[in-house]
């Protein structure tokens, strides 16, 4: 066994920062990538603030035209695929095999694997900034912009290489939950038994796993053209460029469930919770999820309802898209039957998901109001599409990202958040985040067009920029102050217990922070909200052991996943071969060796080392 | 390849019974139709789009496509064979059968290879235009002594036209998937040797379960193409 | 908790039997692709049909779909029909169908 891993030693019982390296543990990699994720939201949001004292006055000389243009496009690129979606697959890694009662994902060298490729595709579409050439055309990437002949900056070839690798990591991390959901759960975890998070974690990766290859192969077509002069979006040769924006938005439109699903499953957990009452409507509430998943395939042209498809086409797809109202409407109607009526603890948590409702029906109503394709036509391209997609994916995704931190942040690390700072940090954050957003409907239908990097004095905006911009400023300063509660309550925050929200799902019925094990002993459920029926219900929702199970010696006799570096020599492979497809390609023919080299010795190495039996 | 990647104590108490890394291969098989069916979609979309020549009818050769797509099928005989053998523990015939599956593997490589050497080479013959309508670059050799006809380079790359790039984007990746295909099943092979291939033998084949049902695939995708771009193609055209 | 079925797979002369209907099958498709012109009109449909028979047949024997866990079938199933409503959808759209 050991002749080909054995040229690498195997890691045993690591500390430091080895034990990172080579660690295959779901909570540690799910540590990763929020730490990770968090830290690109920052930079995200650093573009941002720079674009909106740009824009602050009329005619600001901050940034040329094309910096502004790059920073528009990092800004989406960086908050999408580099913030939101890993910070998903934080909680998703973090909360999943503790809820359902599982000691570790399906395939834990796959699930470190998927982060190690996350970050160099990270690395990768960043690169841009090093060289002086970050994509410029949007995140949407329309062609013929991106031909090889308008745009010649390697810019765009990071853009495809990195969403490339980035796919990739998704696509495998999607994967591992899709078979640690169905096939991990704790005896008596029925379908319908499953807490909503696992559900919209289901469909979520449901959703990676079926768009990501139709961008994937966009992403090739796009590489062909730019690297090897083909003519997929060449219109001198016939090809017709609105195939690309097709094909982007088929992927892109699920891209954007992608986005929201886990938040309302963390909305679905969090309000339950601190109503103290079950969640208005489970199946319901499910079913609603699920329909929003395959309904999210058949709407995707209302994002080029100005590109001339003929009536029939866009009455088609805005009737499609004003039918996804329906299962949203619905699932905002039960959050709010689930608030009625129930004690509610207004904590930091539960505050940020009231404020999610709140924002996301916001949202949701400008929403279908670019549905309705006439008054589309209208909005295309001003700001009120930009307030729209803030008020759901910061109202919407971000909230909900805030209030799944509040709420898990004890079971992770054994310590509570300040709530005294938590407040301060939501309160400015509904504050800075409507200052910064509301303007942009009015700015929006009075004309102003996005992605201009300004715009002439006496068109009446500037009022509106000006407020924008103080709102982005409140906003950064939230975040700030999170950023200190994150690391004031990291070393003193106040212990938390194992249970400190008097929690319904199996989660909080092991220790804060979780032995490596999770479960001493594999809990058998037997309804719904398991743990809190055996807490105040007839006591048999599960059967787990008692609190003093967990001693030291517990674990003894449990043979956990052991650590392993040839995730990272796998991932490291396929990093070297995406800057090798930009700059060289015997470079990345060296990647792809090392990565089969990482694939052969991961295919021989147990998962268990034999000496730690 | 991989064995005994599941979490402790899993291998034998899953939620449903099925092993994790079989459930992981079916769901990779339908997450490679999205890939797959996107390739297809914009072959079709630009078909018969393209401004220049040449197009199916002038390259593609249903002969010896035919033959290659034969031989496609009966690897995926021998693979199901090799995986037949291995889940009754004949080691001897799992290594004669997946070896059959590796070498029909590459001889289908080979024909692709051949093929689009071959397009890229392709000579037709032209009719002479009048010789005031000749351009520039115009074969000054040809069409002298009052020939009618003469021949030139009628070859088709990825460069071509919209035709071109389609179609070796496709059949490309389609290639790029039996590559790696081949060097699995080769693998296989090789792992066979160590310990007389217990490891294989002892999940009931399971690794080659995995191997064989992405092999199929593979195979499958190809019956889509060849109907599609060379039977459906051609005669259309 | 429900245990996997463990079906009977089918026995080599099957699989043989199938190769025989694909090489077949193979053979009939090459034999009506140089049919007359003037079958083109059906000839589409033919091919249709014929891939569409090879491609069940592998999936059902080769893969043993036929034979094994419902759930393959519905994750397969379920990107094949994804893909093909992709498919279909981008060519009406693009005008090249209807
Ligand atoms: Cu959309």
């Amino acid at each position: 066994m050991a002749t080909i891993a054995g040229v690498f030693s195997r890691p045993t019982r690591p500390t430091g920062i080895w034990a990172w390296i080579s660690t295959v543990d779901h909570k540690k990699i799910g540590a990763l990538y929020g730490v990770t994720a968090f830290v690109f939201f920052l930079v995200g949001g650093l573009e941002a603030l720079i674009m909106r004292l740009q824009l602050a006055r009329a005619e600001h000389g901050i940034v040329s035209a094309e910096v502004f243009s790059q920073l528009f496009t990092m800004h989406a690129l960086t908050m999408i695929f580099l913030a939101i979606m890993p910070l998903s697959a934080a909680f998703f890694n973090l909360v999943v095999p503790l809820m359902i009662g599982a000691r570790d994902v399906a395939f834990p060298r796959l699930n470190a694997f998927s982060y190690w490729v996350f970050l160099l595709g990270a690395f990768i579409l960043q690169t841009g900034w090093i060289v002086g050439s970050s994509p410029n055309t949007g995140w949407f990437a329309y062609a013929p912009l991106t031909a090889e002949s308008f745009n010649p900056s390697k810019g765009m070839d990071f853009y495809v290489v990195g969403l490339g690798v980035l796919g990739v990591s998704s696509v495998a991390a999607a994967l591992n939950f899709i078979i640690t959901i169905i096939n991990m759960r704790a005896p008596g975890m029925t379908l319908m038994r499953l807490p909503v998070f696992i559900w919209m974690t289901l469909v979520t990766s449901f959703l990676l796993v079926t768009a990501m290859p139709v961008i994937t192969v966009g992403l090739i077509e796009l590489y062909m053209d730019r690297t090897f002069g083909m003519n997929f979006f060449n219109v001198d040769a016939g090809a017709d460029v609105i195939l690309w924006q097709h094909l982007f938005w088929v992927f892109g439109h699920p891209e954007v469930y992608i986005l929201i699903l886990p938040a309302m499953g963390i909305i679905s957990e969090v309000l339950p919770t601190f109503s103290r009452k079950p969640l208005y409507g489970y199946p319901v509430v499910v079913l609603s999820g699920i329909t929003i998943g395959f309904m999210g395939w058949a709407v995707w042209s209302h994002h080029m309802f100005t590109v001339g498809l003929g009536p029939i086409a866009n009455s088609v797809f805005a009737i499609t898209t004003m039918f996804i109202a329906v299962p949203t409407g619905i699932k905002i109607f039960n959050w709010i039957g689930t608030l009625w009526g129930g004690s509610v603890d207004l904590k930091t948590a539960p505050l940020f998901a009231i404020g999610f409702i709140f924002l996301f029906i916001v949202g949701g109503l400008s929403g279908v109001m670019h549905a309705i394709s006439p008054s589309d036509a209208q909005q295309q391209d001003t700001y009120f599409i930009v307030a729209h997609i803030h008020y759901v994916l910061f109202g919407g995704s971000i909230m909900a990202v805030f209030a799944g931190i509040y709420y898990w942040f004890p079971k992770a690390t054994g310590r509570l958040l300040s709530e005294r700072v938590g407040k301060w940090h939501f309160w400015l954050t509904m504050l800075g985040m409507n200052l910064a957003f509301y303007p942009m409907h009015f700015l929006g239908l009075d004309g102003m067009v996005r992605r201009n990097y300004t715009y002439p004095e006496g068109m009446g905006w500037d009022f509106w920029n000006m407020v924008s911009t103080i709102g982005a400023f409140i906003l950064g300063f939230a975040t700030l102050i999170f950023v200190h509660n994150f690391f004031r309550s990291l070393r003193k925050g106040e212990i938390s217990g194992d249970d400190p929200w008097d929690g319904r799902t199996l989660e909080w019925s092991i220790p804060s922070p979780p032995p490596e094990y999770n479960f001493a002993v594999i809990p058998t459920v037997h309804g719904r909200d398991a743990f809190w029926e055996q807490k105040h219900g007839s006591g048999h929702g599960v059967h787990a052991p008692a609190g003093g199970a967990y001693d030291h010696d517990e674990g003894h006799g449990i043979h956990m996943p052991s650590p392993s570096i040839l995730p990272l020599i796998t991932s490291l492979g396929l990093g070297i071969a995406g800057y090798g497809l930009v700059y060289s390609f015997p470079v990345a023919i060296l990647g792809a060796a090392i990565t089969m080299f990482g694939t052969y010795a991961w295919s021989m190495e147990p998962a268990t080392a034999p000496d730690e039996h | 390849m991989e064995h005994t990647e599941a979490a402790p104590h899993a291998e034998h108490a899953t939620t449903t019974g099925i092993d994790h890394r079989k459930m992981l291969i079916w769901a990779f098989l339908g997450s490679e139709c999205m890939f797959f069916g996107s390739l297809i979609a914009t072959y079709l979309v630009y078909y018969g789009q393209s401004i220049s020549g040449p197009g199916p009818a002038d390259v593609l050769d249903i002969n010896t496509t035919t033959v290659s797509t034969f031989v496609l099928l009966m690897s995926s005989l021998m693979m199901v064979l090799s995986y037949s053998a291995i889940s009754k523990g004949d080691v001897k015939r799992f290594r004669v059968w997946i070896l059959c599956t590796a070498i029909l593997g590459s001889t289908f490589l080979g024909f692709q290879f051949f093929e689009f050497t071959e397009f890229a080479h392709h000579h037709q013959e032209f009719e002479c235009p009048p010789a005031l309508d000749r351009p520039a670059q115009y074969p000054d050799t040809a069409c002298m002594d009052g020939a009618t006809h003469y021949e030139a380079n009628y070859g088709l790359t990825p460069r071509t036209n919209l035709f071109g790039s389609t179609f070796f984007t496709l059949t490309g990746f389609h290639g790029a998937h039996v590559t790696v295909g081949v060097i699995w099943l080769l693998s296989l092979f090789g792992y066979s040797f160590r310990r007389r291939g217990e490891d294989l033998i002892r999940d009931g084949g399971l690794n080659v379960d995995l191997a064989a049902l992405y092999w199929h695939f593979v195979d499958i995708v190809w019956i889509v193409i060849f109907t599609v771009v060379y039977l459906i193609g051609v005669t259309v055209a | 908790m429900e245990h996997g079925r463990h079906p009977a797979h089918p026995t080599p002369m099957t699989y043989l039997k199938v190769a025989a209907i694909l090489a077949i099958v193979t053979f009939i498709e090459w034999a009506i692709f140089f049919a007359p012109e003037s079958m083109d009109s059906i000839k589409l449909t033919v091919f249709s049909v014929l891939s569409v028979m090879k491609f069940a047949l592998v999936v059902m024997f080769y893969m043993h779909l036929k034979f094994d866990e419902r759930l393959f079938s519905m994750f397969f199933v379920g990107g094949l029909t994804l893909a093909s409503g992709v498919i279909i959808a981008l060519l009406v759209l693009f005008q090249a169908l209807l």
